[in-house]
């Protein structure tokens, strides 16, 4: 086995022993990079430099992340390296400040080879609307690697990085993971500081790790969870150690299959997928029901009513007046404003933008943001109330495996491929991604288990169970 | 026939707080930094970072609202108001729309038609803007340069209900609320500086109409006077047009201080549709009724109760309560001086006249002056007691005002003393009196007046210093 398509705890294992140093490490990736990145394009940019300063401080170190290569998603500021956010907007923004994850992992010995391609300020499920390039699927290069973070996902599967970060507001972290069959993990919203995380909506946006098996999301989790006093909405309170979970152990663990998720057309082969993984956690000792979510239906509609008025507010900074792409017509402060949002912002970020600001306006707040909120409530209601009888809510991650670049048009089937990750961001509550199989194409099929608030525990567990069952992530690319 | 119109005014005050730090980042809020140097990632609003309330913002809202005999809100939430404005980095305020800190108070003004109480609507907290400085006049500016110090730092919004009918009211309002203020210690509350901000909402209606008129919004007044004054003009408009039958329009005026006028910013039409929705990076506001209690302990005696105390406690003239309650400090000196000589009249007219005055040429604060209780009290015993002449009092005043020293120490020093040795007047007296044939004459004649010449000439001889009276006594005896 390649270094490079090892896990954080193999490389660990052999760090540990000797057999391998962490500038071996650092290289073997870059060598992988050299060799895939002009296929994949997984990465904004590269941080050479930084991986070796960061290289040259680790010797005193004895972080859990020592030399490990990571990447990080676009919208996380990094002090005085590119945060771009995809977006020409954002093309030349150095931020003067770290994100508290960014610190977190640096300070756990984590060595940051670059940061990673994404849909512009993280809106978009397949990454084409990044502003730079597209991120191919390593899986098969004619295919998105989802998105958002779909540079975080590919860059893991690719083996350009051993873990990365992503963010996820609607499933932009899960939703790519699942295409490119990788584990990627949504924490409890408030378990994972956003500071530093540039907000795209702030309410639902979270902060979660990309890795190649569940071990790994274990570990990154241990480094970048906990309470931030520079994040009102982060939670204060014990964080656990999320490796004490990795058990093989679901006797008597009760899981419920939603019936309005899978009452849903959507492709055979993943639905089935899923549902023989949920037979093998059955036959494993784990009790399954049917059961219901019966505001699920309104989610997205509720999703794409608060997401972009969030937007609308987050990014109304971006006006040219301080940092960022300012326009040329820049005569009159009203010209500036206008011209610089016209130029600088993207289409499906200016579509939002125009949403939001819509669904906030007076007289429209009450039909639209206001009842927004009021089916968020329900959706909360409901997955509290089914957390009170279940452990977990399994479903598929996404209605399809990965589709081609270029394939979707409309934007409205685009915000279908997040019909299965959204209501988690709308409830605030843990869920995470793992492959659960192939389609014919050969493309991953990715399995959702979502837990309750701050029951990341028990989603290791059983995602650690079913990892070893499936005994399927081991699988890596050819590239 | 002409019909007669009630004015209506509600004010809206902005306040910054005299917190150390901002309301959402770590942030010095201290006055006259060179611009941009009290600046942070949080409060210029670069991408991701996230506000952290400041408990001690809080605890100042409370204060005010508690002081304005408001509700405090058990819950409370921040929501942001979205505009434009390169001043404004995040492109919106953090403020609070329908859950304020505190709600429904009221105040009690005076003015010579007599007293009033004022409805308070709300107080709610918001973060400040930055500062846009021009080059050269605005409209004909190359450029223009933005000073990031003032935003974020903490504001209270004061608004009133519409309970004021005349401008004179407008101002005693805004006294009121001052004083209040300045007694809280939670604000500089200086108009000219802007850490008080007021705009006006003014309408007229006919006397005995419920429903209010037309209002218009006024700003950009920046003293007390121009608020009195743009009001003043603002209800003569106003009055103008509906005597015309012509219809006022609803709009934003701005007060031009050197036009004397106001001049219409913008209509109802333009008026900004602001997008309010709850702040998601903040968690609500719970304030716990041990909170409130706590703040509670900590009011001092405000100013009106003051007032109203001096009157009936010291028998002080209405007038002089008010003076002295004017400014917290000048009130505190007030009764601390009392208990080192006690007639509070005596310590009110020396504070109310040769105080002020002294502090009015040093353009000193109550504080910053050398003048305090003890020194005070002592100095008017010793003219009670006769050490001293009302008038060496004034020098010996000066003095201590000067050089902070204790009043015996400088009446020693200087020799200030007054004579008041039977013996050593008598000498002086027998002297006039043989120097000044003319008016013993006089005297003898039956006119008084020539006795005050004599005591003028013994007083002069001995620098002051002797004691009036008894020369006064001393003359009549020795010249009948």
């Amino acid at each position: 086995m390649e270094i490079y398509e090892m896990t954080i705890h193999q490389i660990r294992k052999l760090i540990e022993k000797g057999d391998i140093t962490a500038q071996e490490v650092t290289e073997a990736y870059y060598n992988r990079i050299d060799n895939v990145e002009s296929d994949v394009k997984s990465f904004i940019s590269l941080t050479r430099e930084k991986a070796e300063a960061q290289l040259d401080n680790l010797s005193d170190k004895k972080g859990i992340l020592a030399g490990m290569p990571v990447g990080l998603k676009d919208n996380i500021s990094t002090e005085g390296i590119l945060t771009t956010c995809g977006s020409k907007m954002l093309e030349d923004y150095c931020p003067p400040y770290n994100a508290t994850v960014t610190n977190k992992l640096q300070d756990a010995g984590a060595i940051f080879l670059g940061k990673t391609n994404m849909d512009e300020f993280a809106m978009g499920s397949s990454t084409e609307n990044s502003f730079f390039h597209n991120t191919h699927n390593p899986w098969d290069l004619d295919y998105a690697p989802g998105g958002s973070s779909g540079g975080s996902a590919a860059a893991v599967a690719a083996g350009e990085v051993v873990a990365a970060l992503g963010s996820d507001t609607g499933g932009s972290i899960r939703q790519p993971a699942s295409y490119c069959g990788v584990v990627g993990f949504k924490p409890t919203y408030g378990s994972v500081s956003r500071y530093g995380l540039v907000a795209f909506a702030s309410s639902l946006d979270q902060i979660g790790p990309i890795t190649k098996d569940v071990t790994d999301s274990a570990i990154m989790m241990n480094v970048i969870t906990g309470h931030d006093p520079h994040d009102s909405t982060s939670v204060n309170q014990d964080y656990p150690d999320y490796t004490d979970f990795l058990k093989e152990d679901v006797k008597g663990m009760k899981i419920g299959l939603p019936a309005e998720y899978f009452d849903i057309d959507f492709d055979n082969e993943v639905k089935e997928s899923v549902l023989a993984a949920v037979k093998k956690l059955e036959d494993a000792g784990a009790e399954v029901e049917e059961v219901h979510l019966t505001g699920a239906e309104y989610a997205l509609a509720a999703y794409y009513v608060i997401a972009p008025a969030e937007a609308s507010s987050n990014l109304a900074r971006y006006d040219g007046v301080r940092y960022g792409y300012r326009s040329e017509k820049d005569d009159d402060i009203k010209n500036m404003f206008t011209h610089t949002r016209h130029e600088g912002f993207g289409p499906e970020v200016k579509r939002r933008i125009m949403l939001g600001t819509y669904a906030l306006s007076s007289g429209y707040y009450d039909a639209f943001y206001l009842k927004a909120q009021k089916v968020r409530t329900i959706i909360k209601e409901d997955f509290d109330n089914l957390f009170k009888d279940y452990d977990l809510i399994i479903s598929p991650t996404a209605p399809t495996t990965a589709f081609k670049l270029g394939e979707k048009k409309d934007p409205l089937e685009m915000y279908h491929a997040d019909i299965f990750t959204v209501p988690v961001n709308i409830a605030g509550v843990p869920a995470i991604s793992i492959p659960a199989g192939f389609d014919s194409k050969g493309l991953p099929i990715g399995l959702q288990m979502i837990g309750p608030h701050f029951g990341e525990g028990k989603i290791l567990q059983a995602a650690y169970t079913l990892e070893k069952i499936l005994d399927i992530n081991k699988k890596r690319v050819k590239l | 026939m002409a019909t007669n119109y009630e004015t209506v005014i509600g004010l809206e005050v902005h306040l910054q707080l005299s917190t150390e730090s901002k309301i959402f980042c770590g942030c010095s809020t201290s006055f006259g930094a060179d611009p941009n140097e009290n600046t942070c990632p949080v409060c210029v609003g670069l991408p991701g970072t996230l506000p952290v309330l400041n408990k001690k913002v809080v605890d100042y809202a409370i204060m005010a609202g508690l002081a304005l005999n408001c509700e405090i809100a058990e819950y409370s939430k921040f929501d942001r108001k979205n505009y434009f404005y390169p001043d404004l980095p995040k492109a919106y305020q953090i403020s609070q729309y329908d859950l304020p800190v505190a709600q429904d108070g009221q105040i009690e003004i005076e003015t010579e038609e007599g007293i009033f109480n004022i409805g308070v609507t709300r107080v709610h907290l918001e973060e400040d803007a930055g500062k846009l400085i021009h080059e050269g006049t605005i409209d004909k500016s190359t450029g223009s340069l933005i000073d990031y110090n003032r935003g974020g730092i903490p504001l209270i919004e004061i608004v009133s209900e519409p309970d004021m009918r005349s401008p004179a009211q407008a101002r005693a309002y805004l006294t009121e609320l001052k004083k209040t203020m300045e007694y809280l210690d939670i604000s500089d509350c200086n108009m000219e500086e802007g850490s008080l901000r007021c705009d006006a909402n003014v309408s007229l209606r006919p006397v005995g109409q419920k429903e209010l008129g037309v209002k218009a919004e006024l700003k950009n007044m920046n003293s007390f006077s121009s608020v009195e004054k743009g009001l003043e003009y603002e209800v003569a408009r106003q009055k103008k047009l509906l005597d015309n039958n012509k219809e006022v329009v609803q709009e934003t005026r701005t007060w031009d201080e050197k036009l004397n006028k106001t001049i219409s910013m913008r209509g109802k039409e333009e008026a900004h549709d602001y997008r309010y929705f709850p702040e998601p990076d903040l968690v609500p506001l719970e304030i716990s009724r041990e909170w409130v209690a706590e703040i509670n302990e900590t009011l001092p005696e405000l100013p009106r109760e003051k007032y109203k105390r001096f009157i009936s406690e010291f028998s002080l003239p209405a007038y002089d309560a008010g003076v002295l309650t004017g400014d917290k400090e000048m009130a505190l000196l007030f009764e601390e001086t009392i208990s080192y000589f006690n007639d509070p009249k005596t310590i009110s007219n020396w504070i109310m006249s040769e105080y002020l005055r002294l502090l009015n040429e040093s353009e000193l604060t109550v504080s910053a002056s050398k003048i305090d209780a003890e020194g005070l009290g002592t100095m008017l015993k010793m003219v009670d007691d006769g050490v001293i002449s009302g008038k060496i009092a004034k020098t010996v005043f000066e003095k201590m005002f000067e050089t902070g020293d204790r009043p015996a120490a400088i009446v020693e020093e200087e020799g200030l003393k007054q004579i008041s040795d039977s013996d050593k007047l008598a000498e002086i007296v027998n002297r006039i009196i043989a120097d000044n044939p003319d008016a013993v004459e006089d005297i003898q004649a039956g006119k008084d007046r020539a006795i005050g010449y004599l005591v003028g000439q013994v007083m002069k001889e001995t620098r002051g210093k002797a004691n009036p009276g008894m020369v006064n006594k001393m003359l009549r005896e020795k010249v009948k």
